[in-house]
């Protein structure tokens, strides 16, 4: 094995961090929590003019195996609200994989300069964790698609451009074959966001679609062939495109209340401390697990869900020492445990749940027999 | 702009997550050899003392003692394992003597040959490393200082071994070499663990640092309960498909899957910084790293081993059961160096800084 990072990978990890210290400001990163939107525009637009959002898409980029986990990584350590580029990178990587000609020249470059955003409308009021029994209804028309249904839980909508759509098309086959992604302009007359504020935070929407009108050429993927598309975007979404690191920033704001506080003494506060490095280090390298098969061309179905998994748990588990150490200051907003606290419960449900990522690793990987249903 | 997916793969950096063609040949020929020779019996077999003699004979045939030497050394050792190995060679057998719970100290061996290094001051440290190399004597190391009476305490391998690597609380380094007593005190694990005498001892001077050398055996002993772990979650995943109740296979309950589902992260974790230890430790410092992967690797091991047990239900407990011998292991091979939770105190020193206070004396 060979954990040195390449020396084009240095230099670029260090045109990532200028690019953050030039952009991103303590400002960028407080106004998250007052705006709800984790997003920093500014940074957004530099990083696709460096051509850093192009690099790191696999099939388009570098093909470095690490730079897709490395440009998450910066802006998850140095703490950058980053959601909006998460989301278009899930977007953009479908798109370089399987997406028709229209969407690769007119939206894909969009993506890539940072100046457009996509959000992702898989989730319903009533199909969560069993997303294949979603009832948004597309119905073939005379030159294209007409779509009827509600989403939740569409981060970014009210500030994106697109978003990618999962709808039934067959309802006589089994669930999973009867679905079809559409790559969707939100401008499209019919479509209304509703803002859904959140306990951690970030503002997220319910989205309605009441007989949207598409062209064939927001198909995405096959018709009919959705649940491929969606096995491409959770791939990428658990463990590779961020969310597994919340640790590292978590650890440095520890850290800091250790030493103002006199806590950096206590054996138990240091233990807890240690152990969060470790868990820190091990997501990392769990992470760098899937990101290097991802951008070595395979899909780290499983691998991404270890990822996620241990990370999460691992983050919210640290954000509760975190918080009852530092008890009662903790319980202020102002303190860094406020956040961690409500922010980390969500990261182990959002992105597929903790049960549902264990489903995936017992079925997939350990090939356990299903469950009787 | 969009160029071929498939030329992508050509393209990746060096940084690979995929063990090298070495460390490959290696891990087949440590794993087959485990399999054939070292059997669940031989494991049986050797208890309580926890070692096996012929087993030994057999890696010595093999020249496995000598892939721990320092590359410099000369050795006459027949070569199907290689003379001299790379730290991530040992990384892989040292996993895959785990895997088959091999009752012989060949890690403890190693790190003796690794401390004692290729200089030989005086003429009987040569001849010395000579028959170690050779395996036709075994060394080990002491983890902790001497104690106020002049004895090193609960020495892994302390039981098996003629020549044992230690210091005292100064930093000095002591060679004893003797008779191995073959005896242990009953253990948990039925590990060859003994005290050891050190006043017959002559001082040496090491040209590795005692924390490399403690780093080393942190490392492989790492990659070993990586091995316990990975094959205690295999007889489990084997035990949940074939075992029937309800009707039904247990593993397609989802409260075995989930307990079960846990794992394989943990123990990927463990193994990957372990390697990154080993690789690391190779151009530089990595002890910091080293007492990492030997806290992941020993927590993962104790709970695989604890869910796969569980699983097992009654079998898992009876002495008959295999599962038992792994979850011993998994807590005695570790537990010898001392309190986990001092480890995560050193751990924090390494990190924050040393603790102005006293620590909590927990051992």
């Amino acid at each position: 094995m060979n954990f040195d990072l390449p020396e084009s990978t240095v230099a670029f990890r260090d045109e990532i961090r200028t690019l953050i210290a030039e952009h991103v400001t303590a400002a960028t990163i407080a106004d998250q929590h007052r705006t709800g939107t984790f997003t920093a525009p500014e940074l957004l637009r530099a990083l696709g003019t460096a051509g850093a959002i192009a690099r790191v898409i696999p099939g388009i980029g570098s093909g470095d195996a690490i730079d897709l986990w490395l440009l998450c990584n910066e802006l998850e350590i140095a703490a950058v609200p980053a959601d909006d580029l998460g989301i278009l990178m899930i977007v953009a990587t479908i798109i370089a994989k399987i997406g028709n000609e229209h969407q690769r020249t007119a939206i894909l470059p969009a993506l890539l300069s940072g100046e457009r955003r996509t959000c992702l409308g898989y989730s319903e009021a009533d199909a969560g964790s069993d997303v294949a029994a979603i009832t948004t209804r597309a119905v073939r028309t005379d030159g294209g698609w007409i779509i009827n249904g509600a989403k939740m839980w569409t981060t970014m909508a009210h500030i994106a451009d697109w978003v990618i759509l999962l709808t039934r098309t067959d309802l006589d086959v089994a669930k999973h074959q009867g679905l079809t992604m559409f790559l969707v302009p939100m401008n499209t007359p019919g479509i209304t966001v509703q803002p859904v504020h959140t306990m951690g935070t970030e503002r997220t929407n319910a989205t309605y679609y009441d007989d949207v009108h598409l062209g064939d050429e927001c198909v995405l993927g096959e018709v009919n062939g959705g649940w491929a598309v969606m096995a491409i975007a959770l791939a990428f979404e658990r463990g590779v495109l961020g969310g597994t690191n919340p640790g590292v920033p978590l650890l440095r704001e520890f850290h800091e209340w250790a030493e103002q506080s006199g806590a950096i003494n206590d054996p138990r506060v240091r233990e807890h401390m240690a152990r969060i490095a470790l868990d820190n280090e091990l997501a990392t390298l769990l992470t760098q697990r899937a990101a290097w098969i991802a951008a070595s061309g395979g899909l780290p179905g499983t691998e991404g869900s270890m990822a996620k998994l241990f990370a999460t748990e691992a983050y919210q588990k640290a954000a509760q020492w975190l918080q009852d150490d530092a008890a009662p200051h903790s319980l202020l907003h102002a303190h860094p445990a406020d956040y961690h606290a409500r922010h980390s419960p969500v990261t182990t449900i959002y992105g597929g749940t903790s049960e549902i990522n264990r489903n995936n690793i017992a079925l997939r990987h350990l090939k356990l027999p299903r469950a009787p249903r | 702009m969009v160029r071929a997916y498939a030329s992508v793969v050509q393209n990746v950096g060096k940084f690979d997550l995929a063990l090298s063609e070495g460390e490959l040949a290696v891990e087949q020929l440590f794993r087959q050899f485990f399999e054939a020779e070292s059997s669940i019996d031989v494991v049986r077999r050797s208890e309580p003392l926890g070692y096996d003699g012929p087993l030994w004979t057999q890696l010595c045939g093999i020249g496995a003692p000598a892939m721990g030497a320092r590359s410099s050394i000369g050795t006459s050792a027949p070569s199907q394992a290689s003379e001299s190995a790379t730290y991530g060679q040992l990384v892989v057998a040292a996993q895959a003597l785990g895997r088959s719970l091999a009752p012989v100290p060949l890690i403890e061996h190693w790190v003796a040959l690794f401390a004692l290094g290729d200089r030989a001051p005086v003429a009987l440290i040569a001849e010395l490393i000579a028959e170690l190399i050779d395996g036709a004597r075994i060394a080990t190391i002491a983890l902790t200082p001497l104690d106020a009476s002049g004895w090193w305490r609960f020495v892994p391998a302390g039981a098996v071994a003629d020549v044992i690597v230690g210091h005292d609380a100064n930093g000095g380094t002591l060679l004893v070499t003797g008779q191995a007593p073959h005896a242990t005190a009953p253990n948990h694990a039925c590990s060859p663990i003994a005290d050891r005498d050190a006043s017959d001892g002559t001082w040496v001077e090491l040209d590795v640092a005692w924390s490399a050398v403690i780093a080393r055996w942190n490392v492989l002993t790492a990659a070993s309960l990586v091995g316990i772990a990975e094959r205690s979650l295999e007889l489990a995943v084997e035990y949940a498909t074939t075992r029937h109740q309800f009707g039904v296979p247990i593993g397609s309950f989802q409260a075995v899957q989930h307990s079960l589902a846990d794992l394989p992260g943990r123990i990927e974790g463990a193994r990957l910084l372990t390697h990154k230890a080993a690789s690391v430790s190779e151009r530089g410092n990595g002890n910091q790293l080293a007492r990492m992967a030997f806290l992941a690797a020993s927590e993962a091991a104790a709970i695989v081993t604890d869910r796969a047990l569980h699983v097992h239900g009654g079998y898992g407990y009876a002495e008959e059961g295999d599962l038992q011998l792994f979850y011993r292991r998994a807590r005695g091979w570790p537990l010898v160096a001392g309190p986990i939770a001092v480890g995560y105190q050193t751990l924090a020193d390494d990190i924050f800084g040393p603790s102005p206070q006293p620590r909590m004396v927990l051992a």
